[in-house]
C-alpha cells in the first residue's frame, strides 16, 4: 500500500470545478515533511492552482529530483503518474517525457540543492529548450533532507544550524533564469498563498519553461536567527514586484480586467494574465528592466512575475513535431518498411 | 613470387587530414563492385590534423577479410611513420612511395620491391590549386593502385560518375589525377602485380555498409521516436544516421511534420535521463554513446532497472580506461555495461558481430527493453560501427510487429478492481505497467527509494526483498528471449573457442586455419547476457574453451565464471587490447606454444596476452 493515505471524506460544501471535481480530487498522500515545513504550503498552492485550472488530474505528469522538496510530488495529485527521479536529474527526464508526450501538463518540483548544485546544468539547459512545463524550485537555502548543508542559495553571511557562516556568493535562480533567455521568471513565498497561487497558474498557462523560486522557509535547519530564509526574515523583507491576479480562459470575460496602467499578457491558450499595481518604470516583457529592478533592490525578496514572454517557440515547436503527442503515432507511420529497405540498400553497393 | 588472384593485402600509410579517406574508400568499393570480398580497416589517429593515419584493404577470395598483419603492398605516403611502415610488408612484397623525393637508404629493405610514382611532383604540374594538388595526389595513388592491382576500370569510372558527376570541376580533377598516377604506373612498371584482383561473383546481393548506419536505421526500423545524445567518438555517426533516415523516412512531406525528435543532452547524464523520461511515457527511445557516456550514466541506469523503465541504450565501445584512446578499438565495457550503476543491478546486454547483425539486434532491443521493462544494451565496437563491412543484405519483415510488454490500457484498468505497479503476473516476473495520462486508475509513483510491490515506498526488508528477488528472476527470465550463441562444432573437437563480437570473423579464420591444421575446435560466438543454457553447455561438453576478446581483463571471461557454472581453469583467455582489430594470427600465435601442431606466424604487432 502507499505510505500513508489520507481518508478519503469529501466535505459536502467543497466547490467543483469546471471538471465537476473538488480540490480534494488534486491531493495526494499524506505528508511526511516536519510540521510546518514551507514545502507543504507550496504543496498546497499546487493543488489550488491544478484545481483552479481545471487540469483533469491523470494528464497531469509530476516530476522531481531528490530532497525533502522532491518529495512532495507524493503529496498533490495521486491520479497522476509522479516520477521522483535521482538528485538534480529531473529537468532532462521532464525533457524526455515532453519529447514523448506534449499533450500532458508538466510540472516539475526541485529544491535548491536539487537545482542550483547538482543539476544546475540540467536546470540551465531545460531553460534553453524551453520546455514546456512549470518548474517549481522549493528554496530554503539548505540542503534539508541531508541536515542542513549550506546549498548554492544561501545568503553570504547566513548561519547553518551549527553556527557556521557561509562565505561564498549565492546563486539566484531569477537572475540566472533571466540572463539565460528563461521565457518565464518568477519569484514567491510560501506563506503567501494569495500571491503563489495565480503565479503558478501563470506558469502552467505558459507556453513554454515557467521557472518559480518559491522562497519556502525549513522550519528545521533553517529558521533560526542568522538565517536569511526564515520566515522572520522573509516576512520583514519581502516586497510585491507585481500584484498577480491570473484569470483563467473561460472566466475572463468577466469585466474584472484591470483599469489601465498594467501589461496584459495573453498566454498561448488565450488566457489572460493581469498585472496590477506594476511600478511605473516596471516592463514584464523587458527583460532588461528585471535586471535593474532586480539591482535597484539589493536588500529586498522581491516577488512576482519578473518576465514573461509568449513568443519563443517551445522545444516542440523548434523541433516541427506533431501537434499531438509522439507516443500516438500509429507504428505504420513510423516504419518505412521492407521496400524502402531494398531501395534504400542499392546506395550501399 | 607465384601469381595469387583475389587474395593479398595493402595498406595505405597516410597523413591524418590530408584527403586520403575518399580516395582509400573509392578503392574499397571498386574492389565490392568487382564482386571480391574486402574489407577496410580504418586505423586513424584522434586528431583533426596532422597525425599518422592508416586504411588496411584485405581482399580474399575465400571470404576471409579479418585483419591480415603482413602486407602485400604498403602505399607509404607519410615519412613519420615510414620506418614502421616499411617493416609491415612480407618479404618479397611491394613497397609505393613518392618519388618526387629520394628514397631514404636506410629504409631500404633487399628483400621489399619499391616502385616510385613522383606524385607529388605531377600534381603539382597539373593542378593550381595548393589544397586541389593535395586532394588529388590521393586519388592519382588510386590511379596507381589501380593499374598495379588491375582493379576494374569500368567500376571506377562509374563510382567517379557517381560521386562526382554533378560537380563538374571536380569530376574532370578527379579522372585527371586518376589516369596521371595509371599512365606513369603503365609505363614504368610491370602491371598488374603478381597478386591483384580478378572479377568474381562472392559478393552477390550484399551490401557494403558500416554497423553504426545499420544500428541507426534498425532504431528507425523499430519505430524510436525519441532519441538523445551526446557526441562521442565512435559512436557520433550512429546518431547523424539516424537523424538523416529520420529526415528521409519520417518527416510528413506535406505538413513538414517530423515524426520523431532528437535532443543533443548537455551531456550523457541527461542524455540517458531523457531516455528514461520518453521511455516512462510509452515512447521507444534510445541513446548512443561510447564508454566514457556509460560511466556517467550509471547513476540512472541503476534507477531504471529499480524502477523498470525500458531504455536503450548503444554503446560503441572504444578503448579505454578514461579517455583512453578514442579512435581505437576495444571490448571493454562489457563488466562495466552488465552491472552498471550501484547496488545490485543486472542488465541485458546482446552483442552484435557485424552490421547486419547491427541491424537486427536494434530492433531486438527496444523488444526486450519493452519486454522486461529494462535497460538493455546494445554493445557494437569502433571497428564494427565505423569501418564499411560487406555484410549480407538487410531484411525487414513488414509483418513485424513491435513487442510493447505488458502496457494496460484505460479498457484494461477498467476490467481490474485496482492497480498496483509491481504485481507480476501470469507466472512472468514482469509486472504490467501503465502510461501517464491514460487513466487516473493507472497512476503511480515512479521512484528509485526502496518500494514494495504495490509501487508504495518501503522500509521494510522483506518488501524490499521481495521486489529485488523478483528483479533477479526477470533478468533470468530474459535468458531464454535473448538471441543464443552461434555454434560452430567439428568432428574430433576437444577443445571449444568462445568469443564475442567483432572478434566473430578472425577466430573463424583461426578456427579454419587449425582443423587444417589437423587441431579442430568447436566455436562459440555469444550474442547476448543473461547467459542461456546453450552457452554453459558448451563449455561443459569441452575439455576447456578459450575465450578471445578485445580487453585487458578478460572481462566475458569473468562473466562466464560468474554467471555459469563453468569452473575457472576450464576458460582459458587470449586477449588482444591494444586497439587495433583482431586478426587470426594473433588467436593462432597464442594458441601454438599449448598445441605442437599449431605453427606460429610471424607479425610486426604484438602477440595476444594469453592466460
Ligand atoms: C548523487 C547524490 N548525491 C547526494 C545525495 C544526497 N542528497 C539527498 S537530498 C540532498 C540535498 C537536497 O537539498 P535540496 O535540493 O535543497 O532539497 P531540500 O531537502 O532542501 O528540500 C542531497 C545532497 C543524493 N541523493 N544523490
Ligand atoms: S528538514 Fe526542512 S525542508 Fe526538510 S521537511 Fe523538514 S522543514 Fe522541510
Ligand atoms: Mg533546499
Amino acid at each position: 500500500m502507499p505510505s500513508i493515505v489520507k481518508p478519503p471524506v469529501a466535505h459536502p460544501s467543497l466547490t467543483r470545478n469546471e471538471l465537476g471535481l473538488t480540490i480534494r480530487d488534486y491531493e495526494g498522500a499524506m505528508s511526511t515533511l516536519c510540521a510546518g515545513c514551507g514545502h507543504d504550503s507550496i504543496t498546497a498552492a499546487i493543488v489550488r492552482a491544478l484545481w483552479e485550472m481545471s487540469t483533469p488530474p491523470h494528464r497531469v505528469a509530476k516530476l522531481s529530483g531528490i530532497g525533502c522538496s522532491s518529495k512532495t510530488p507524493a503529496y498533490f495529485v495521486s491520479a497522476a503518474h509522479g516520477f521522483n527521479s535521482a538528485h538534480g536529474r529531473m529537468p532532462p527526464i521532464a525533457t524526455g517525457a515532453n519529447a514523448a508526450n506534449r499533450e500532458l501538463t508538466y510540472v516539475g518540483v526541485s529544491g535548491d540543492g536539487d537545482s542550483l548544485s547538482i543539476g544546475l546544468g540540467h536546470l540551465c539547459h531545460a531553460m534553453r529548450r524551453n520546455v514546456n512545463m512549470l518548474y517549481i524550485i522549493e528554496n530554503n537555502g539548505v540542503y534539508g533532507l541531508t541536515k542542513g548543508q549550506f546549498s548554492a542559495s544561501s545568503d553570504v553571511g547566513s548561519k547553518s544550524k551549527k553556527g557556521e557562516a557561509n562565505v561564498m556568493s549565492p546563486i539566484d535562480p531569477v537572475l540566472l533564469g533571466l540572463s539565460l533567455g528563461a521565457t518565464f521568471v518568477a519569484r514567491s513565498f510560501s506563506g503567501d498563498k494569495g500571491q503563489l497561487v495565480p503565479i503558478l497558474m501563470a506558469g502552467l498557462a505558459h507556453r513554454g519553461f515557467a521557472m518559480v523560486d518559491v522562497i519556502s522557509p525549513c522550519v528545521t535547519f533553517n529558521d533560526h536567527e542568522g538565517s536569511t530564509k526564515s520566515y522572520l526574515y522573509t516576512r520583514q523583507h519581502l516586497l510585491h514586484a507585481t500584484e498577480t491576479d491570473f484569470v483563467p480562459d473561460a472566466r475572463e470575460i468577466v469585466a474584472e480586467i484591470a483599469p489601465t496602467g498594467g501589461t496584459n499578457i495573453t498566454m498561448h491558450d488565450g488566457s489572460v494574465l493581469r498585472f496590477t499595481r506594476l511600478p511605473e518604470d516596471y516592463d514584464v516583457t523587458d527583460r532588461q528592466k528585471a535586471f535593474s529592478y532586480l539591482k535597484q533592490h539589493p536588500h529586498e525578496v522581491v516577488t512576482g512575475i519578473f518576465f514573461a514572454d509568449e513568443s519563443v517557440p517551445e522545444m516542440h515547436e523548434t523541433n516541427h513535431t506533431p501537434a499531438t503527442a509522439l507516443v500516438d503515432l500509429p507504428y505504420a507511420k513510423l516504419c518505412p518498411g521492407a521496400a524502402q529497405l531494398q531501395q534504400l540498400q542499392n546506395e550501399f553497393r | 613470387m607465384l601469381s595469387r588472384i583475389n587474395d593479398f593485402a595493402i595498406k595505405l600509410a597516410n597523413v591524418n587530414g590530408s584527403g586520403s579517406a575518399s580516395a582509400n574508400g573509392l578503392i574499397m568499393q571498386a574492389i565490392f563492385r568487382m564482386g571480391v570480398p574486402v574489407s577496410g580497416k580504418n586505423l586513424f589517429p584522434s586528431n583533426i590534423q596532422g597525425l599518422p593515419t592508416w586504411y588496411e584493404i584485405r581482399v580474399n577470395k575465400d571470404g576471409y577479410t579479418a585483419r591480415a598483419l603482413d602486407y602485400d603492398l604498403m602505399v607509404a605516403m607519410n615519412a613519420q611513420t615510414y620506418a614502421r611502415d616499411v617493416k609491415e610488408v612480407r618479404s618479397g612484397g611491394y613497397l609505393l612511395y613518392d618519388s618526387s623525393w629520394p628514397l631514404e637508404k636506410d629504409l631500404v629493405r633487399d628483400d621489399v620491391n619499391y616502385i616510385g610514382v613522383p606524385l607529388a611532383h605531377m600534381c603539382n604540374e597539373n593542378f593550381h590549386e595548393s589544397r586541389e594538388r593535395v586532394l588529388m595526389k590521393n586519388i592519382a595513388t588510386a590511379g596507381v593502385l589501380i593499374e598495379l592491382l588491375n582493379i576494374d576500370r569500368d567500376v571506377v569510372a562509374q563510382l567517379i560518375e557517381q560521386k562526382y558527376g554533378r560537380k563538374k570541376g571536380l569530376h574532370e580533377s578527379n579522372r585527371k589525377a586518376l589516369r596521371l598516377g595509371a599512365d606513369h604506373v603503365r609505363a614504368n612498371f610491370p602491371c598488374p602485380l603478381p597478386f591483384h584482383l580478378q572479377t568474381m561473383n562472392a559478393n552477390g546481393d550484399k551490401i557494403l555498409i558500416d554497423g553504426n548506419t545499420a544500428v541507426a536505421l534498425g532504431c528507425v526500423y523499430a519505430g524510436a521516436t525519441v532519441a538523445a545524445w551526446y557526441p562521442i567518438t565512435p559512436s557520433t555517426s550512429a546518431m547523424d544516421a539516424f537523424k538523416m533516415f529520420c529526415e528521409r523516412f519520417r518527416k510528413d512531406k506535406t505538413a513538414g511534420e517530423q515524426n520523431y525528435l532528437i535532443l543533443q543532452a548537455e551531456d550523457e547524464l541527461a542524455a540517458i535521463g531523457m531516455v528514461i523520461g520518453a521511455s516512462w511515457n510509452g515512447a521507444r527511445a534510445f541513446t548512443s554513446t561510447a564508454g566514457p557516456g556509460i560511466s556517467l550514466m550509471n547513476e540512472l541506469l541503476g534507477f531504471a532497472y529499480f524502477a523498470e523503465i525500458p531504455a536503450v541504450i548503444i554503446d560503441v565501445q572504444r578503448v579505454g580506461p578514461s579517455t583512453g584512446m578514442p579512435t581505437r578499438t576495444q571490448q571493454g565495457d562489457i563488466l562495466e555495461c552488465a552491472y552498471a550503476s550501484h547496488g545490485d543491478t543486472k542488465h541485458i546486454l546482446l552483442f552484435p558481430a557485424n552490421p547486419a547483425e547491427c541491424f537486427d539486434l536494434a530492433v531486438k532491443s527496444f523488444d526486450l527493453a519493452e519486454q522486461f521493462q529494462t535497460p538493455v544494451f546494445l554493445l557494437t565496437d569502433l571497428d564494427i560501427g565505423m569501418n564499411d563491412w560487406v555484410t549480407p543484405k538487410l531484411e525487414w519483415d513488414d509483418s513485424y510487429h513491435p513487442n510493447r510488454g505488458r502496457v494496460l490500457s484505460a479498457e484494461d484498468l477498467e476490467a481490474i478492481p485496482r492497480f498496483y505497479r509491481f504485481m507480476p503476473e501470469n507466472g512472468s516476473a514482469v509486472a504490467p505497467r501503465t502510461l501517464p495520462g491514460v487513466s487516473a486508475k493507472g497512476s503511480y509513483f515512479t521512484r528509485g527509494s526502496g518500494h514494495n510491490k504495490y509501487g508504495g515506498y518501503t522500509e521494510i526488508p522483506d518488501e524490499y526483498r521481495e521486489v529485488m528477488d523478483r528483479l533477479l528472476r526477470k533478468h533470468k527470465e530474459a535468458a531464454g528471449f535473448v538471441p543464443g550463441p552461434i555454434v560452430e562444432k567439428r568432428k574430433g573437437a576437444r577443445v571449444g573457442i568462445i568469443t564475442v563480437g567483432g572478434c566473430d570473423a578472425a577466430v573463424r579464420e583461426a578456427v579454419d586455419i587449425l582443423a587444417e591444421q589437423g587441431t579442430p575446435m568447436d566455436y562459440m560466438r555469444i550474442r547476448a547476457f543473461p547467459f542461456d543454457h546453450p552457452v554453459e553447455a558448451f563449455i561443459a561438453a569441452h575439455e576447456y574453451c578459450y575465450v578471445v576478446e578485445q580487453n585487458r581483463d578478460g572481462q566475458l571471461r569473468s562473466l562466464l565464471i560468474l554467471e555459469t557454472s563453468a569452473p575457472k581453469e576450464k576458460l582459458r583467455s587470449i586477449l588482444v587490447y591494444g586497439g587495433f582489430p583482431l586478426s587470426a594470427k594473433h588467436v593462432l600465435n597464442a594458441i601454438a606454444p599449448e598445441m605442437k601442431t599449431v605453427k606460429t606466424v610471424e607479425t610486426e604487432e604484438l602477440d595476444a596476452i594469453h592466460r
